[in-house]
């Protein structure tokens, strides 16, 4: 059978899946559809969190970026995980015994402040749209290529399965969905990993094949990783494990990029709502650790996948003619994430360090000498002829170690359990921020359950409207729009958050100067470098990483000013204290 | 009762920045500053710290979070605190 027809079959019995697992949880109260009852088993929650955390980003984009990043990629990697410890020593066990639904609520609470709830709302919206966006255009990608749909149908399927499920279940449906699709992502990542680290290495196991030798090939006999090197240095790349120096980031901007994602990971509101859904301050810390555990599986194969995923893409083409190329290339030029121009003349690919030409490939609707599609992109004066969008390499890793068709149509699945599960997630807090913190807590404190529900329903609606605009008119590439979206949350949640654990001395006047200067330092930046073409002028701190500089301007500010104003009050300090310790966590309630 | 609160609470202290410690140095300290000096070392086909900052820093925090979680609520229950 094709990769097509097997695609139909597995994406349809996954989705089928979802849609039976909404119908079943559906809720009829705000309990259910903001906390999920509050009544999830931990090792559940740490699937769900497992899932709802890991993105399209995660799934499609990270080993991809890896694998042309080497080294570099190391702050994915690290920075995504090692915010998982900071949230879980640092604030899942405290939020969850302060017990309400959501992060703008125990910063209205906390901060005794319907200004700060509305600033903590603003940043929550801000960074969970910024990050569906990502989402939606994975979910086009892997449409348009798999299902050989346009990307905007794609999207538009993409949006009416996430809007019935999280629509009809909430919290309950997206938790006990987001499980599913954790064991649907993980299989469809693991899989093809084991499969292709058996061929390379003949070790089973890919986190520990990428360090294996290489089994048969030109190369047999010796380690992957110091094979990799050599072909990096003979094609004028750096070397794949080299930390820094020629065409690598300094040491400080590694630094502040892995700093901004662990931050960013510990402040992401979708991710702490999670805590709130399981029954005990115990079962908070528990599910963190799971969660952090079945996330690993997926962190620790990844680099490997990016290993086995460059070796092979520079065995199967470089130095190749054009007409011998492999199917797989072929298949993904029609995507056009991947083009070639043939500057020699010769027809062959030459594959070498440098941009093959200027920008993203627009092509001119005719086709060359051997066949190739043209572009209209200035070539650059670079030896390098090909452009590879780094977002293909997982999704065509199967296919160009030659795996079976099933396996190529696994991957699709997994991909868009991945994105689903974090738009779903997402889209839950976009919801909630505005129906419960903005019009149950700020406007109108008499709206009755079913108003409520309803509104929550309708925000929904609208959230996944916006989030597929954003995916039919993507604002960028999946995994940079992501890191953006940790720097927000990094600048704004995450001193604020601390702070109101660890201090009982600061206080309203502290939290909105810091949560203000924190988010607007880092978007001032962002635009600049991003939009306006200034270069990045802080110290050479990339944009990824600028959010570690508004974390630490939004804790400078939030103490300065918390120390020049009157300290909170009495019932806010014993507040502090009774999160403090775990007896007596309720059930999260929502007043 | 206050005492045994705060007792509990420095505790909690105590090991959430001992645990902090491990994790800034694995990945922090391994992974980015060192990472150099430790790629020198070489392990089967790893360099040491590059590996250290593609997965043993991971590794290291799933370890972290569970003895945290085992310190934890055995600190809850020697304090009284527990659910």
């Amino acid at each position: 059978m094709s990769i097509l027809v097997w695609t139909y079959i597995i994406v349809g019995a996954t989705f089928a899946l979802y849609m039976s697992i909404a119908w079943m949880s559906r809720v009829k109260d705000t309990k259910g559809f903001y906390v999920a009852g509050g009544g999830v088993p931990p090792l559940a929650n740490g699937m769900a969190t497992a899932a709802d955390w890991m993105s399209a980003a995660s799934f499609i984009s990270m080993a991809g970026i890896i694998s042309f990043a080497g080294y570099g990629g190391a702050v994915y990697l690290m920075g995504w995980t090692g915010g998982f410890v900071l949230l879980a020593l640092c604030l899942a066990p405290y939020l969850r015994k302060f017990g309400k639904f959501t992060v703008p609520d125990f910063v209205g609470d906390r901060y005794y402040s319907n200004t700060a709830r509305i600033v903590a709302l603003v940043c929550a919206i801000f960074a969970s749209l910024t990050y569906v966006a990502g989402q939606m255009r994975g979910v086009g990608i892997v449409f348009s290529r798999f299902l050989e749909v346009d990307v905007n149908t794609g999207v538009i399927i993409g949006m009416a399965i996430v809007f019935f499920y999280a629509g009809l279940g909430g919290m309950k449906g997206i938790t006990w969905t987001q499980v599913a699709q954790y064991c649907v992502l993980i299989l469809a990542f693991l899989i093809p990993a084991v499969a292709i680290s058996m061929k390379i290495t003949g070790n089973p196991i890919p986190q520990l094949g990428f360090g294996s030798a290489i089994t048969e090939g030109p190369h047999a006999g010796r380690f992957l990783l110091e094979t990799l090197d050599h072909l990096h240095r003979d094609l004028g790349f750096s070397e794949y494990t080299s930390a820094f120096g020629a065409g690598n980031k300094s040491m400080l901007d590694v630094l502040a990029i892995t700093m901004a994602l662990m931050v960013g990971t510990a402040g992401l509101p979708h991710v702490i709502v999670r805590f709130y859904t399981v029954p005990t301050v115990r079962g908070a810390r528990w599910s963190a650790g799971w969660a952090l555990l079945f996330i690993a599986i997926l962190y620790t194969a990844a680099p490997a996948v990016s290993v086995f995923a460059r070796y092979n893409m520079i065995e199967s083409i470089s130095g190749v003619a054009y007409e011998q190329a492999p199917s797989w290339f072929k298949n993904w030029e029609k995507t056009g994430l991947l083009a070639w121009v043939d500057k020699t003349g010769d027809g062959i690919i030459q594959y070498r360090a440098g941009e093959a030409f200027k920008g993203k490939p627009e092509f001119i609707g005719e086709v060359g000498d051997w066949g190739q599609r043209m572009v209209k992109n200035p070539p650059t004066d670079t030896p390098n002829e090909l452009y590879v969008d780094a977002d293909i390499m997982v999704l065509a890793n199967p296919e160009i170690a030659n795996l079976p068709a099933w396996v190529v149509a696994l991957i699709a699945a997994g991909a868009l359990a991945a994105a689903l599960s974090t738009a779903s997630g997402l889209l839950l807090v976009i919801a909630s921020s505005i129906s419960h913190d903005l019009y149950y807590r700020v406007i109108n404190r008499k709206a009755t359950e079913r108003q409520r529900l309803r509104l929550g329903r309708i925000m929904i609606g609208i959230a996944v409207v916006i989030a597929g605009y954003f995916g039919i008119n993507p604002p960028g590439f999946v995994a940079q729009v992501v890191a953006l979206a940790f720097g927000l949350a990094a600048s704004s949640f995450f001193p604020i958050l601390i702070l109101g654990i660890f201090s009982k001395r600061v206080n309203r006047e502290g939290a909105i100067a810091g949560m203000l200067s924190g988010i607007g330092f880092t978007i001032f930046y962002i635009v600049q470098t991003k939009f306006l073409g200034v270069a990045p002028w802080f110290m050479g701190i990339s944009p990824e990483g600028i959010g570690a500089v508004g974390m630490l301007i939004n804790f400078a500010v939030t103490f300065a000013v918390s120390h020049v104003t009157p300290p909170p009050p009495q019932e806010i300090r014993d507040l502090v204290e009774s999160v403090r310790t775990p007896r007596g966590a309720g059930a999260a309630v929502d007043h | 009762m206050q005492d045994n609160k705060k007792q509990y609470w420095l505790k909690n202290l105590r090991l959430m920045l001992v645990l902090l410690g491990v994790w800034a140095a694995v990945s922090y300290g391994c992974g980015i500053l060192f990472v150099e000096q430790l790629n020198a070392v070489r392990i089967a086909g790893f360099p040491l710290g590059f590996w250290f900052a593609q997965q043993g820093s991971i590794f290291t925090f799933v370890v972290i979070i569970f003895v945290y979680i085992w310190r934890m609520s055995k600190l809850d229950r020697e304090h009284d605190v527990h659910e």
